[in-house]
């Protein structure tokens, strides 16, 4: 029993620790892909520690909601982290919180508050930010509910330690095509709920065509690093739900001995590595889209995933 | 099925099929002749590995000279041959005149994927290879987004790239119901498909060397009356 309760704290400090380095790798990786030097693969950390050092200055004209937001923008992520396999292949002691479904609500409450923070500003870039996430997001929301609907119709339950269980590891399910075009519709999940390449650019400084970071730019000082944090921190969930659940659930720890689960530590970090690869290449490859090319993209996401469910539910 | 390999074979058969649908819906949504004409090459691969996979599984020398003519036809001669007939102008184009607007398109695209699982379901019963329960619906919705293509598209080389791509997909439905195809039909499959497309990508020419634009829409004024 503490053995498990350890495991998740675990879980919880491996998603805190290494969500900054996830986003240095990117970062490093597609400048060196594009011919440049890039930051060190640590800056992402120097960038957090600077500014927790930091004199914090809030606007007169907020509420407490723009002084919340970051602290549950922050707290999401690690919740979620607690009820989905970051390292374990085995159930830990608080997975039986949440389903997915469950896990998708939390984060989606820290995209909530941090959108109100972002209206609540008296900044003009900030509601357009926040009114585009939306836009994003509820062209994401169809082709997140036919992903998890086909998933745990397959799966027969949403819990997403027995998804991985019953559908993905058996390597002749694999190659299933309705999962591969699950995983396809996922991916391109992925680079929009992060705001990444051909939806919205994480490195433009240009605030008109800014979607997802206008959100946090009236922060500063340790406001400004927990939304860093917590912006590096549901990337890296959303990857751990991506490889973990849906896409290769291998390296998992399998036993209940701590030095698997340490084990664990760097081989699913190699796999962050290949998905990262993948990602530095999708990013440096397409050009971002105008706005209203998103609906385009996202709808072709939402017709791979219809597709996958069709060719699941005839086949059987 | 019981052996360890056929199951190999069966699942490398329906990783196949998923990106042959893939690269199908690419054909219809892609924005760029380019693209489409690549995407094309890609279904065509697709359908090549297929056919070498279902030979390998039923035994069927007919089945690798379907994949060889395949290979030989539609990812080399009529590459070479829209890129030759077809002036570079239409490449350069960026966007493809269209009825209508990607997403719709492709929320239809979607339906008719349902439509070919649909009217693929009660053919199954008739058909006793295990390869078939994959590549027929996919094959029959390889057809429908074919026949999608030629509609929705306005302009004459992404149209017949349409109409390619539903001649894949009856191959690739093809393959998994008659393993002993005649070699005779194949061949004049293959000595067909080019004649068409030298035929589309010489009559493009002419139509772009004297309208200056290959957008079927606004051939009703071509009429000299």
């Amino acid at each position: 029993m503490t053995a498990r309760i350890l495991y998740n704290l675990l879980q919880v400090i491996f998603v805190i620790a290494f969500a900054p380095l996830v986003e240095g790798v990117t970062t490093k990786l597609k400048e060196n892909l594009q011919s440049k030097r890039g930051p060190s693969i640590f800056q992402p950390y120097r960038d957090l520690w600077k500014l927790f050092h930091k004199d914090e200055i809030v606007s007169d004209y907020t509420s407490w909601i723009f002084r919340a937001a970051p602290y549950v923008a922050f707290a999401a992520p690690i919740f979620v982290a607690l009820l989905i396999p970051v390292l374990t292949r085995y159930p830990l002691f608080f997975a039986f919180m949440g389903d997915m479904l469950g896990g998708g609500f939390i984060l989606a409450l820290g995209g909530f508050f941090a959108t109100l923070a972002a209206v609540d500003t008296g900044n003009p870039y900030g509601p357009m930010g926040a009114s585009r996430t939306r836009m994003v997001g509820f062209l994401a929301e169809p082709v997140f509910i036919v992903v998890f609907l086909t998933v745990s119709f397959v799966a027969g339950s949403t819990i997403p330690y027995i998804v991985q269980l019953r559908w993905v590891t058996p390597i002749a399910s694999f190659f299933e095509p309705s999962h591969i075009l699950l995983m396809s519709a996922f991916l391109m999940l992925i680079l929009a709920e992060d705001g990444r390449i051909p939806v919205d650019s994480p490195s433009g400084a240009f605030e008109l065509a800014m979607i997802e970071r206008s959100k946090s730019l009236e922060y500063s000082g340790r406001g400004a690093a927990l939304m860093k944090w917590a912006g590096a921190m549901k990337f890296l969930v959303l990857i751990c739900i991506f490889l973990n659940v849906l896409v290769t659930p291998w390296g998992l720890a399998a036993g209940m001995q701590p030095i698997e689960v340490l084990i664990a530590v760097p081989l699913v970090l190699l796999k962050i590595l290949g998905f990262i690869l993948v990602l530095v290449y999708i990013e440096s490859s397409l050009a971002k889209l105008r706005l209203f090319r998103i609906t385009e993209f996202l709808g072709a996401a939402f017709v791979i995933s219809v597709v996958a469910m069709i060719t699941r539910l005839s086949e059987i | 099925m019981n052996n360890p390999s056929m199951a190999v074979i069966f699942a490398l058969d329906a990783l196949t099929g998923a990106v042959f649908l893939l690269t199908t819906l690419g054909v219809v949504a892609n924005r760029q002749v380019l693209a489409s004409l690549q995407l094309f090459i890609a279904q065509s691969l697709l359908l090549t590995c297929s056919a070498i996979l279902l030979g390998i599984a039923t035994n069927s020398l007919h089945l690798f000279a379907v994949a060889a003519i395949t290979i030989a036809t539609k990812t080399v001669l009529i590459p070479w041959v829209l890129r030759h007939t077809v002036s570079i102008e239409v490449y350069r184009t960026r966007e493809i005149d269209r009825v209508l607007n990607i997403p719709s398109s492709l929320l239809i695209a979607a339906a008719l994927v349902v439509l070919a699982y649909a009217v693929a379901n009660p053919m199954l019963g008739a058909v006793h290879t295990p390869f078939a329960k994959i590549n027929l619906p996919l094959g029959i919705a390889a057809m429908f987004l074919g026949i999608f293509t030629v509609v929705v598209r306005r302009e004459a080389v992404p149209q017949l790239l349409g109409l390619l791509a539903l001649e894949n997909g009856v191959f690739f439905a093809g393959v998994a119901i008659v393993p002993d195809l005649p070699v005779i039909a194949e061949l004049a499959a293959a000595v067909d498909v080019p004649v068409v497309a030298l035929v589309v990508g010489m009559l493009t020419r002419r139509i772009h060397v004297r309208l200056g634009t290959t957008s079927v829409g606004r051939l009703i004024a071509l009429r000299e009356d």
